[in-house]
Parts: C-alpha cells; sequence; structure tokens
C-alpha cells in the first residue's frame, strides 16, 4: 500500500497538506532511503525498549530463589518474546536501517535501487513485529490456551507442534517472523543490489567504504540463511495445521532435522547481527584515532571469509544431541577457524589504534568497550567451540553470558556508537556529550554486573530457561548482582533517550562534517537533502574527504 | 550444600572435561591477557594530548608480513586445539556399555524422570542411585537416554557434561563415579512449563548399600492392612491411570512409580521435601506445590485425602 502510494512523497506537497497530518503521509508513504532508514531505527529502539523491558521482569523474578513474582508460565512467554524481538526486530531492523540510510550516501548514491521494494520491506518488518505482539491480545481465548509465545526463540520441535503447543500462540511466533523475514530479505536484496550497481564514478570494489562492503557480506547472509528459517516454519505450520509430520515425533518425525533448518539460519544470523557492529566499529575507530584504516583488503578478506564459514558451523548448538563423534570434530574445529579471521579483525583495529591520536568521543568509548568485550565474547566461543566443555556449558547460564556479550556487548554498544557518530548527519543536530558520557558509563558498569556474574552462573550448574530455582545451589548471590545491573543499564538507556530528546531541544547545529571524518556521507548536507548531493561525487580513493582536505598528502598515492 | 560446579568434579568424564578445560582456559586467558594488553597500550599511549598541534597522524595503511603473523598465530592455535579437543571426544563419547557396566534407562517426562534398571527389574523416578566405580573392580553405568515426549536434557555438572533424551532416539551417556554422595543437577534443555522444576538427584553409593537398595526396591509394595481403607480409595480413583504400585492393582505408567515411593527424599521431581504435610498437600493440590504439573487434584474429601495419604506412607 505504501508502495503504491510512493510517489505522492516525491511529488510537491499540496497547499492544503500542513500540520501532523502532512508529516505523517510524507513518513508513511515515503520511499526515501534515509527516512526508512530512520523508521527502521526508530522502530527498532522502540522494540528494544519493550524487550528490554521484558528482561527486567525476568530478572526481577530470577533476583531471589524460589521467588514467585511471576507465574512460570508468564516467564516462559518473556524469555520468548525477550529472545525473539531481540533478534527479530531490534537487531535486524537497526542493521538494515543503518545499511539503507547509509549505503547509498557512501557510495555516492542518490538513492537505494529499489526504493519501493525498500519502503514495502520495511512495512513488512513492521507488521511482523506488530503481529508477534498482538499474540498478547489476540492469541487467548480462541481455544483457551496460551497467549505470547512461550517456546523459546528457537522453538524446539517437537515442544512447537500441536501436541504440546495448543492454541495459536506459536501460530503468531511462526507468521510474525517469516513476514518481517521478507522485510529482511528484500533489504538485502537492495543492499547488493544498490552497492554492486549504484556506485559513484571512480568507487571501484576495492574504494568503497569498509561499511558497505560488511554490508553486502550481511546481505548475502541473509540471503543464504532466511530461505531455509522460512521453509522450516511453513513445515512445522504444515505439521500443526495440514497433519504434515516433519517434526510430529509421536508420529514418526525428526526433532533433530527443526535443529538442522533453525539453526542453519541461527549461526549465520550471529553473524548478521555482529558483521554490522564490524561495520560501525571500522568506520568510527579510524576517524577517531585520525588513521586510515589498518590493512583494508585484509579486513574484507577476512569479512569475505567469516561469511563463509559462518555457513559451516551451525551445528555447534547441538553437541549435547547425540551428533556422532566426527561430526562434533568437524563442527568442534570449523567453529574455532572462525576465530582466525575474527581475530585478524580486532589486531586490526588495534593497529589502526596504535601510533594515532585517539580522541575519546562517546562513539568512540563505544567501540571501545565493545573491542575488550568481543574479545572476551570470542574467547568464551572459543571455549563453547571445545565440545567436551560444551558439554557442560551448553544450555546453561555460561551461554547465555556468551551470546549476551556478542550481541550486547558487540553489537549493542556498536549501535551506540552509530547513533552517537550518525545521529548529527541524519538530524542536523548534535547529541550531548556529557549525556552520552553517562550513558556510556552506566551502561557499561551494568552490562558487566549483568553479563560478566552470568559465566559464573553457568559454570556452578544453573540451566538457563528456569523461572525458579533453589536456595540450596549457592546461585542466589550471583543472581542477585546479574538483577542489579539491569537498574544500571536501564539507567544508562535512560540517559541515551533523554541525549535524544535533548537534542531536538537544544538544537545544537552539527554542520555537515562534525567529526572531521573521509567517508562521502560527511560531503553533503546535515541532513541530506532528498536527493544527497546536488552533483554526484567522483572519487580517487578509500577516503575522498581525506584527498580534499590533504591534497598535498592523497590516499590515491598510496592504495 | 556446595554448588554443583563443573569444577568440582565427582565422577570420571566431569574429571577430564576439567582437565581438558585447563588447558582451553589457559590458551584463551593469555590471549585475553596479550590482546587487552594491547588495547590498554594503545588507548594511553596514543591517546590525543591537550597540547596537541592539530596536524594527523602519520597514515599507515597496512603491513602484509604483520598480517601474516597474525593469521599464522591463531592457526597453529586452533591446529593444537582441535588435536587436543578429538582426542578428548573420542575418549569420553561411547555408544557402546563399557565392560561390566551397570545398565540404567532415564526416560524423560514433562517434568519427572523415569528410570529404569532392567538387569534389576526395577523402577524408581527422580533419584537415582547408582553405585561407586572401584578403580579394582571398575562398575560404571551407563545409560540409555530416551524421552516420552518432548526434548529433555541430563545434567548433573559433577558427574558428567550433559547429553540429551529425544524422543524417536536413543542417546548414551555414561558416568563412572570415585566417591560417593548426593548430586544435583537437573533438565538442561527447556520442556515447557515446569522445565525448572525436573530437578535430579543422584546418590551413588558404596557397592553394599547400593546392592541393599536394589534388593529393597525389588521387593513388591507392602501392603498394610491399616491402610487397606486408603489403598481402596486410591485404587477406586483415576490415581492408579497414571501410578504403578507393583503388587497391586495400580499399574497405570504415566506418573512416577510409588511402590516404594517414601524411600524418595522429595516430590514432584525435587520441587518439595517428601514429608507428611507436603505430601497430603501435595495429593490435594499438585498444581500449589508445581503450577501447570500434569498431576490434576482429584477432588477429594479432606477425610478421603488422609485416608490416601495413610496408605501412600506405608509404601516404603
Amino acid at each position: 500500500m505504501a508502495a503504491i502510494d510512493g510517489p505522492a512523497a516525491a511529488s510537491p506537497p499540496r497547499e492544503a497538506a500542513f500540520g501532523w497530518t502532512h508529516v505523517l503521509h510524507e513518513w508513511v508513504a515515503t520511499v526515501d532511503h534515509k527516512k526508512l532508514g530512520i523508521m527502521y531505527i526508530t522502530s527498532g529502539i522502540v522494540f528494544f525498549a519493550i524487550a528490554g523491558l521484558e528482561a527486567a521482569v525476568m530478572r526481577y523474578q530470577l533476583a531471589f530463589p524460589d521467588n514467585d513474582a511471576i507465574s512460570p508460565e508468564v516467564f516462559n512467554r518473556l524469555f520468548t518474546m525477550h529472545g525473539t524481538s531481540m533478534v527479530f526486530l531490534v537487531g535486524m531492523p537497526i542493521i538494515i536501517g543503518f545499511g539503507n540510510y547509509l549505503i547509498p550516501l557512501m557510495i555516492g548514491a542518490r538513492d537505494m535501487a529499489f526504493p519501493r521494494l525498500n519502503a514495502w520491506g520495511f512495512w513488512m518488518f513492521l507488521f511482523g513485529g506488530l503481529l508477534l505482539y498482538f499474540s498478547y491480545f489476540g492469541s487467548s481465548g480462541l481455544y483457551g490456551a496460551g497467549s505470547a509465545p512461550d517456546v523459546g526463540w528457537f522453538a524446539y520441535t517437537p515442544l512447537s507442534g500441536k501436541a504440546f503447543s495448543r492454541g495459536n500462540a506459536t501460530d503468531y511466533w511462526i507468521l510474525g517472523i517469516l513476514i518481517s523475514g521478507f522485510g529482511s530479505l528484500s533489504g538485502a536484496v537492495n543492499m547488493i543490489t544498490t552497492a554492486l550497481t549504484m556506485r559513484c564514478k571512480g568507487m571501484t570494489l576495492g574504494r568503497m567504504p569498509l561499511f558497505v562492503w560488511m554490508m553486502i557480506v550481511v546481505s548475502f547472509l541473509m540471503l543464504i540463511a532466511l530461505p531455509p528459517l522460512t521453509a522450516a516454519q511453513v513445515m512445522l505450520l504444515f505439521d500443526r495445521y495440514l497433519g504434515a509430520r516433519f517434526f510430529d515425533t509421536q508420529a514418526g518425525g525428526d526433532a533433530v532435522l527443526w535443529q538442522h533448518f533453525f539453526w542453519f539460519f541461527g549461526h549465520p544470523e550471529v553473524y548478521i547481527l555482529i558483521i554490522p557492529g564490524f561495520a560501525y566499529a571500522s568506520e568510527i575507530i579510524p576517524v577517531f584515532s585520525r588513521k586510515v584504516i589498518f590493512g583494508y583488503a585484509v579486513m574484507v578478506a577476512a569479512t569475505v571469509s567469516i561469511g563463509f564459514v559462518a555457513c559451516a558451523v551451525w551445528a555447534h548448538h547441538m553437541f549435547a544431541v547425540g551428533m556422532g563423534k566426527g561430526v562434533n570434530i568437524w563442527f568442534s574445529t570449523i567453529t574455532m577457524v572462525v576465530g582466525v579471521p575474527t581475530g585478524i579483525k580486532i589486531f586490526n583495529w588495534i593497529a589502526t589504534m596504535y601510533g594515532g591520536k585517539i580522541r575519546f568521543r562517546v562513539p568512540m568509548l563505544f567501540c571501545i568497550a565493545f573491542l575488550i568485550q568481543f574479545l572476551v565474547a570470542g574467547l568464551t566461543g572459543i571455549m563453547l567451540a571445545a565440545v567436551p566443555f560444551d558439554w557442560q556449558l551448553t544450555d546453561s547460564y555460561f551461554v547465555v553470558a556468551h551470546f549476551h556479550y556478542v550481541l550486547i556487548g558487540g553489537l549493542l554498544f556498536t549501535i551506540f556508537a552509530a547513533v552517537y557518530y550518525w545521529f548529527p548527519k541524519m538530524t542536523g543536530l548534535m547529541l550531548s556529550e556529557r549525556l552520552g558520557r553517562l550513558h556510556f558509563w552506566l551502561f557499561l558498569i551494568g552490562f558487566q554486573m549483568t553479563f560478566t556474574t552470568m559465566h559464573v552462573q553457568g559454570l556452578l550448574g544453573m540451566p538457563r530457561r528456569i523461572y525458579t530455582y533453589p536456595a540450596d545451589r549457592g546461585w542466589e548471590i550471583w543472581n542477585l548482582i546479574t538483577s542489579l545491573g539491569v537498574v544500571a543499564q536501564g539507567a544508562g538507556v535512560l540517559c541515551f533517550l533523554a541525549a535524544i530528546v535533548w537534542a531536538f531541544r537544544r538544537r545544537e547545529p552539527a554542520g555537515d562534517d562534525p567529526w572531521d571524518a573521509w567517508t562521502l556521507e560527511w560531503s553533503t548536507s546535515s541532513p541530506p537533502p532528498e536527493y544527497n548531493f546536488a552533483e554526484l561525487p567522483e572519487v580517487r580513493s578509500r577516503r575522498p574527504l581525506w584527498d580534499l582536505k590533504h591534497p598535498e598528502d592523497p590516499d590515491w598515492k598510496y592504495e | 550444600m556446595t554448588p554443583p560446579s563443573i569444577f568440582d568434579p565427582h565422577s570420571t568424564p566431569a574429571h577430564v572435561i576439567v582437565d581438558y578445560t585447563t588447558l582451553v582456559l589457559a590458551v584463551c586467558g593469555v590471549i585475553f591477557a596479550i590482546v587487552t594488553g594491547l588495547i590498554v597500550y594503545s588507548i594511553v599511549r596514543f591517546r590525543a594530548r591537550p597540547d596537541d598541534d592539530g596536524r594527523e597522524p602519520p597514515q599507515v595503511y597496512g603491513s602484509n608480513r604483520i598480517e601474516l603473523a597474525w593469521t599464522i598465530i591463531p592457526v597453529l592455535i586452533v591446529i593444537v586445539l582441535g588435536l587436543t579437543t578429538a582426542r578428548t571426544i573420542l575418549a569420553l563419547q561411547k555408544n557402546v556399555p563399557p565392560p561390566g557396566s551397570l545398565a540404567v534407562t532415564a526416560i524423560g517426562h514433562q517434568w519427572w524422570w523415569e528410570f529404569h534398571y532392567p538387569e534389576y527389574g526395577i523402577t524408581t523416578a527422580n533419584e537415582l542411585h547408582i553405585p561407586v566405580s572401584d578403580p579394582q573392580a571398575p562398575r560404571p553405568t551407563f545409560f540409555d537416554l530416551k524421552s516420552d515426549d518432548v526434548i529433555h536434557s541430563f545434567w548433573v555438572p559433577q558427574l558428567s557434561g550433559k547429553t540429551d533424551l529425544i524422543p524417536n532416539r536413543e542417546n548414551h551417556l555414561w558416568v563412572e563415579p570415585r566417591t560417593p554422595g548426593v548430586y544435583v543437577g537437573q533438565c538442561a534443555e527447556f520442556c515447557g512449563t515446569q522445565h525448572a522444576n525436573m530437578l535430579l538427584r543422584v546418590v551413588v553409593q558404596p557397592p553394599e548399600e547400593f546392592e541393599a537398595w536394589v534388593r529393597a526396591q525389588q521387593k513388591p509394595a507392602a501392603v498394610a492392612e491399616s491402610a487397606s481403607l486408603g489403598r481402596a480409595i486410591f485404587e477406586r480413583t483415576a490415581c492408579v491411570n497414571c501410578h504403578t504400585v507393583r503388587g497391586t492393582p495400580a499399574d497405570g505408567r504415566f506418573g512416577p512409580d510409588l511402590t516404594h515411593l517414601m524411600s524418595r527424599t522429595t516430590l514432584g521431581a525435587g520441587v518439595a521435601p517428601n514429608d507428611l504435610p507436603t505430601l497430603r498437600e501435595w495429593v490435594a493440590h499438585p498444581d500449589s506445590l508445581k503450577p501447570g504439573v500434569r498431576m490434576p487434584a482429584m477432588q477429594l474429601e479432606s477425610e478421603q485425602i488422609d485416608h490416601v495419604v495413610d496408605y501412600l506412607v506405608t509404601l516404603e
């Protein structure tokens, strides 16, 4: 619908259309990549607040042993909705949003390759997410069972089959994710096509900003990983309503088949979510170190090889399901191999900082924390890849700690960095440095309290997804610290939201290039005009603005 | 009780895993120290100074030799870790019972454990008894792991890593405990409403004690005359559809075997202690102790409940 109405946004606004209806129409009907990017990011932040509150309620329940603040049914819904939302409705839209906003600007294009598809993708994502949340109202009552989905974000069969998950809650999970998945797929097609066909004059593949390279890899991973999930979800729907028997163990189906399908999506998905974090860091760290990225070509090669290896490691989520020895050894080794290109990246970022003049502005603070936290996440990843160790660790709180280190310590920290870094470009306004620092420190302390301690619970034998635990296991103090960390994280996020609101009230102008940066998005005005560049740029190196600022020492002499 | 820490092993796979883990942790610890050191050094040494002249630092575009170095060193580490991992997997993962082992079939149910001892013809629930294995006369325990409904996972951290119980499949796990004691664990794969209260207790006993326990379990239920009223109510109601009491007509298979109910220390897969008031509450309102439990309240009169409990406590 929006796509059909799209051209209206491009035509000049009618005389009568003023006030909020005009603004609403402009945003709802838009096909502009920048508006869509901002809408993706904003809806991601809204879902982030909701899913974060879900986590806070869970931590309230788990702060004390034998607590009965919420029922097991409610708890199971909370962790299902928390995980599903954070992956599909927070991570995905935010990374696609930044890709949408930045790729055309970085490659000197006027829009994405398929603007209407772009709008369609956004609305599919949003309505998929709303459908999932509608389960809280719509799903109870029909069969007297269920409310929100409660089978966990990976919905293992046969628990998610009709026999054990009656009512419609699981159907909302299937359809909500399936629909928002179409949004991600169209976003991926769009980003690949845009980056491959719409680069400005002189921008060869080897001169694309690393951000664009990484988003291409991410987009290919989406094209590879999402269809198996969609297929498996359709199969599950067939099981539930048409008497198919793919996963129905009571009729001879295979419970493990679902796990292979799911993790064939699920593991590349981890890289889909974390590579954009690399992308933001690869733009931000050089600018605040005042140095060109160290080893551009190696960074590209490492990203591409992570993309390939990402598709061959899925069964490391399944070391406890009783696969053969050979299979276990293969998936263990190949998983450790991922550490090699990932390590290369970390070393290159450090080498970029080394010898620089590092400015500790808010985006850089988040990136430095990201470096150390992501290092920890990578090392606990090696521990989890070490199969015998994993037999102890899998499905324990150690795993919960590990993937929150990846997705919060890695991705979310860089998302915050990216928001502080590109917000001036998107709005023309600076975010408060003081609130940003407060946000950073509160969030860092809260994050460490919550997720560093979680490793300990796991090592002490606490499994994940339990709504309560007995008082005699020695887990009490650790769980209390974990829960208290949520308070600091929440305060940090409030500072973040306050910084955004304050920016619009204070209206400190950012100028075109507040960070003295080097990529093309900083050469146009803030916010950029509807068609981005009055005149399409022409580049001779990876850092066109460096060349402009340093005509005596341009990059193209060295590349 | 000490926490069921994976670093406090009392049985062979858990022991071997701790030894192997030490190597993994050491490697990771060294990497962490070096890389964090580099990061901290870089940000301290190369921070922008207040008296900065505003000129850009020298631009270094990369170095193939350095890139090669930090590719090859991690590759070597991966090779070492990969080979060690393969060796440990081959040593620990067994699909055939080791000689002289005790066979136990563990079946996962929503939300309790069923244990069969085919050699002895006994069945119990939630509290597993196994013998200590003496190095002179090894007596490991070898499990066949199955599930009756959804996927569960058997995890007693101090004895071994976890292995899933999957419907339509048969998985295996073995332990060889060295020290007597009670080791706690629980289901580690989310299996529905009461996943949190699918607790496990493993009682590791010296061989003689274990044999004595087996002999006691092999006896049919000792039905005292004094409890005949309660027994009659038990056998008249739906209790018998789900529960077995060997030596009586009760032969249901959906719930735990109650033949020697009072030999167990907990109720509802570990959710509550097995004492008289709690047992009464459990029979009257199982849902109040374990919300969502599959066992329904039988809607008996208070007096009838007293009789049923009087009968149950005779099942020693």
